[in-house]
């Protein structure tokens, strides 16, 4: 009753949009973070800028805009202003976008890490546990301690997989390896999450990840002469020694295919989950501290995901009980990937219930 | 010869009115100035920040969305600080109204009935005025600064909720995201204006600033706020009970802020998020200050503050101006308009002698 | 035993830029000011002097200038809140809106650029000893400066005249003025040194702590400062006990969350805030106590009459 979703109002601002809008295709970007947080927005606005060179666009952005109330209208603003495409970036962008692409059905819209489609919805992700599988393997024939220091931001699937994929790559080629998560709340606090990396680097961590945003834990290992991957981007001017490698998100591909689909007339709503093989998920150049034989190995991790030989959620697989939940032979299917919700053995750390 | 400032014998009438012109045209000088180190044309801008979130029916309606909140935080919190409570915590008891209003809509999910929008509210309420609660007994039977205890149970607050949004208000259906199911149509409130979000909160906040006035122009417990304030010695002395005060104007601004977080998860959001408000709390203690503590103030200040965030995406829309040129805006505007206010008690004088 | 030395360490960094702005603030309320504007001081402090070392490789320069943009800021609020009367609860809020905002857009050439932290200073002799040297004697500069300043702090309020004329413009400024004091000439200086106090935390952050800089990279600390003078009631000593109480709390709880506990991480983090709330109520007690440290024109505005 409440919910008349087409106004007059509404009806007369697509009209008008639809006058003015020129041939160039305008595309709108909505992100969760300044695109000075060097982390996921910032990528996100780098691909922003990649998209600007290879085609012919407008292209504008919405930065800082919380995942609340404010984001419909950012949204919704976006697509008023005459924007034949909107990438939403934040998971918690999924609920306005679906309902702002309802109130505009010519204008496609592109939602990051959510699982809600329209007609003029698509969803993209990237599977950066395949990054992580990777890592995995380098902190497993790395570690001496055999204590692997992990800094999340939230308990959300997408860290809880990532957490996941590098404990079973690194318990695979290191069976003693154990993964200590520490939660620190917060995407982006590089003093804390800097903190977080000295306590766990305390405890005996001798190799460690993050999945928050900024350099800093790196900073940190680069000080106390243990080892780190950078995280969105490659960190290496902030830790040459430390970094051994980095996952790099490339929303590069994605954005221009898209946009080059919705200038043809071929766009089509879909999901895409993209790794390494699609080039989505990258990673930066091994360190020097990587000896050739560990070099060797991750490159042979990365190979056989990308061939599809070996998936990092291959069974056997067992939960922080020591129970099998995962059989030899079976992977975990993608819809129970995307919801994740519980550590794999060998993970120090719990999720709320 | 710099003029000088000389105190009136009475305020002044006029530049009450008069002042925030003033201000605004200050802030329209030092904008363009700032514009043109920015590189982009004053006029765009301007025009960007003031003119077109609200030319059209669907920006007007969503000054309302972002005002309201503001609106009826702002209006209660100037109660308390008439009376010098410091409750600068109310963005943790808005979200506590959150939880308590989101956490009622949850329960009666795919049910109807005319009383499950009251509860929400009712319940908000109730959330909000115990996390304020919590403040106002800690200070009256402990002698805890409420700057302090307020400000940290803010934080507390944010965490709470980010452990049941985490927990049991997750959607079950929601693949382990952090966000409840969207409420049923039932727990939404009703829209004023089809095609907007302009929701039943806007009268709510109407509704309060009305009583704000009633109670501060109208009762004696208005007239006992502003003693206390004024003097908090005759205050005393002609019986008033501070800590009767410390409870009211706390359980007052608590639960406004908990009704604003009820209205925020079942009005423009629909659901409960990790992030239900950008701010309001702390936003709203400049509105209610911006508005001199006066409840139709506030619904000026609360407005012209929701237009500059508005302003401020258009801005970035359409100029591709960065966020941050919205803040160091901002900040301009209330410099002026805490510094026009002078003139209602003071005048300039430009005689060179008293400038020695 | 290394590891408690090693969250010591940890604590010490945690708490410092706590301790700058917590310092500065508590010079200001102490002449009768609240500024609320800290956290705008402090990432204004972390910007400049975060550009300032990456032009000039200094140091020393770089927390000067800090110093500089603190009191820059802090100039701002002091002009608005004496000379033109504005309520100072607002005008502290509109000033970290302004310094968010400012240091974003002075930061933007800065992001990606790396730096390695300014240098540990080991006392030559004394960073030797077993333990305690390296906790105490092996620091960057600014940790011996902050904890100088507590003892420089503590000698002006309490021991010298300025201090006293400081602390009586503070509880009485209507008095002061009839004594023949400057009260906003005094309450000026003050505002300066808390706005410079808040500027060096900031450049902590950004030239020890986590040496990069990072849009809103303060993170609250700026109100966990302000908080701080509150939990100290006003007292110099018991700002470094709440710096450090808070830091100490906020590495403990990461370090637990690392032992493995079983905990989730929200409830872990929530501790400092609950402590702070609980040992304030314990020392809170005393009424009367409270009452004489605390500034008495904290906050009301002076109107300078004859």
């Amino acid at each position: 009753m409440i919910k008349k979703i087409i106004s007059s109002v509404a009806i007369a601002t697509c009209l008008t949009v639809a006058g003015i809008a020129s041939a160039e295709t305008k595309v709108g970007f909505v992100y969760v973070g300044p695109i000075g947080d060097h982390g996921w927005s910032y990528q996100h606005n780098q691909s922003r800028l990649a998209l600007e060179k290879a085609l012919d666009v407008k292209t504008s952005y919405v930065e800082s805009v919380p995942e609340g109330a404010d984001a419909e209208r950012v949204i919704r603003q976006l697509a008023a202003d005459g924007n034949d495409v909107i990438f939403t970036t934040s998971f918690g962008y999924m609920n306005p976008t679906n309902k702002v692409a309802k109130k505009f059905p010519k204008v496609k819209f592109e939602h990051a890490t959510g699982y809600k489609r329209g007609n003029n919805v698509s969803t993209y992700s990237a599977r950066f546990y395949e990054g992580r599988a990777v890592l995995g393997a380098i902190a497993g024939k790395m570690t001496k301690t055999n204590t692997i220091g992990y800094i999340a931001s939230f308990p959300i699937p997408e860290v809880i997989r990532g957490i996941n994929a590098m404990t079973l790559a690194a318990r695979k080629v290191n069976p003693d390896v154990k993964v200590k998560v520490v939660g620190v709340n917060t995407w982006f606090d590089p003093g804390k999450e800097g903190d977080a990396a000295k306590a766990l680097i305390d405890q005996g961590a001798d190799v460690i990840t993050q999945h928050t945003d900024s350099p800093a834990p790196l900073q940190v290992a680069e000080k106390r002469g243990v080892y780190g991957f950078g995280q969105a981007s490659n960190m290496k001017a902030f830790a040459p020694k430390a970094q051994l490698t980095a996952i790099v998100n490339n929303w590069d591909k994605y954005y221009i295919k898209q946009v080059k689909a919705a200038q043809d007339g071929s766009w089509a709503s879909t999901d895409t989950w993209d790794g390494i093989k699609a080039g989505m998920v990258t990673m930066a150049p091994y360190a020097d501290a990587v000896p050739q034989d560990v070099r060797d190995y991750a490159d042979s991790v990365k190979a056989s995901i990308v061939d599809g030989s070996f998936h990092p959620f291959q069974g056997p697989i067992k939960n922080q009980k020591g129970e099998v939940v995962v059989k030899e032979g079976e992977t975990i299917p993608d819809g129970d990937l995307a919801k994740m919700g519980w550590y794999v053995e060998g993970v120090d750390g719990t999720i709320p219930k | 010869m710099l003029p000088r400032l000389i105190k009136r014998q009475t305020p002044s009438a006029s530049m009450v009115y008069l002042s925030p012109v003033l201000a605004l045209l200050l802030t329209l000088v030092a904008s363009i100035i700032l514009f043109l180190m920015m590189g982009v044309s004053p006029a765009a801008a301007l025009h960007a920040f003031f003119v077109e979130p609200i030319s059209s029916v669907y920006g007007l309606s969503e000054l309302t969305v972002k005002a309201t909140p503001l609106i009826l935080i702002g209006v209660a919190l100037s109660l308390g600080f008439r009376a010098g409570v410091w409750n600068i915590g109310a963005e943790g008891q808005l979200i506590l109204g959150g939880i308590f209003g989101g956490t009622t809509a949850l329960f009666f999910y795919e049910k109807t009935g005319f009383y499950i929008i009251p509860l929400i509210l009712i319940t908000g309420i109730i959330g909000g005025m115990l996390w304020a609660g919590i403040v106002a007994f800690l200070k009256t039977r402990f002698n805890a600064n409420e700057i302090l205890t307020s400000l940290m149970l803010s934080y507390v607050a944010a965490l709470l909720l980010n452990l049941l949004i985490h927990g049991p208000l997750k959607d079950p259906d929601g693949f382990n995201f952090p966000e409840s199911r969207l409420f049923s149509d039932s727990a939404l409130l009703p829209i004023l204006y089809d095609g907007t979000r302009m929701h039943l909160g806007a009268i709510i906040a109407l509704v309060a600033v009305g009583l704000g006035w009633i109670l501060l122009s109208r009762t004696l417990l208005g007239y006992q706020i502003k003693v206390i304030g004024d003097a908090p010695a005759a205050g005393e002395h002609a019986g008033f009970s501070p800590s009767k005060i410390i409870w009211i104007t706390l359980l007052i601004s608590g639960g406004a802020a908990g009704l604003a977080g009820a209205i925020e998860v079942s009005g423009p959001i629909g659901q409960v998020l990790p992030n239900i408000s950008p701010g309001y709390g702390f936003a709203a203690i400049i509105v209610a200050y911006v508005g001199r503590l006066h409840p139709l103030g506030v619904l000026f200040s609360a407005l012209l503050l929701a237009l500059s965030y508005l302003g401020g995406e258009t801005a970035q829309i359409k100029l591709n101006l960065p966020v941050a040129v919205t803040g160091v805006f901002q900040g301009l505007l209330l410099f002026f308009l805490l510094a026009s206010d002078v003139l209602i008690h003071y005048r300039l004088q430009f005689s060179k002698q008293a400038a020695v | 035993m290394d590891i408690l030395i090693a969250a010591i360490l940890t604590i010490i960094t945690a708490a410092t830029p706590l301790l700058f702005a917590a310092l500065g603030e508590l010079v200001t309320e102490k002449s009768g000011v609240l500024n609320l504007g800290v956290e705008g001081m402090m990432i204004m402090g972390a910007i400049i002097g975060f550009v300032a070392v990456h032009h000039t490789g200094s140091a020393s320069v770089a927390i000067i200038a800090s110093m500089v943009a603190g009191a820059f800021m802090a100039s701002i609020f002091a002009i608005l809140v004496l000379k033109f009367h504005a309520r100072q609860v607002p005008t502290g809020l509109a000033l970290t809106i302004f310094g968010l905002g400012l240091s974003a857009l002075i930061g933007q050439s800065m992001i990606g650029v790396a730096y390695t932290g300014i240098p540990k200073i080991a006392i030559p002799g004394l960073a030797s000893i077993p333990v305690i040297g390296n906790i105490l004697f092996n620091q960057d500069g600014l940790v011996y400066l902050s904890i100088l300043m507590v003892i420089v702090v503590y000698w002006f309020m309490n021991k010298t005249r300025a201090g006293l004329i400081l602390r009586a413009v503070g509880d009485s400024h209507d008095a002061a003025h009839a004594m023949g004091y400057s009260v906003v000439k005094i309450r000026f200086m003050a505002i300066l040194f808390g706005g410079a106090m808040a500027g060096v935390g900031g450049a902590y952050l950004s030239l020890a702590y986590s040496p990069l800089w990072v849009e809103g990279m303060t993170a609250g600390r700026g109100w966990i400062a302000l908080a701080l003078v509150v939990f100290a009631s006003w007292k110099v000593g018991r700002v470094l006990l709440g710096a450090y109480l808070f830091g100490g709390i906020t590495i403990l709880q990461l370090h637990a969350q690392a032992l493995g506990i079983g905990i989730p991480s929200q409830v872990m983090s929530m501790l400092p805030y609950l402590a702070t709330i609980l040992v304030l109520v314990f020392i809170s007690r005393d009424k009367t106590k409270i009452k004489l440290n605390s500034p008495a024109s904290l906050g009301k505005p002076f109107h300078e009459s004859r």
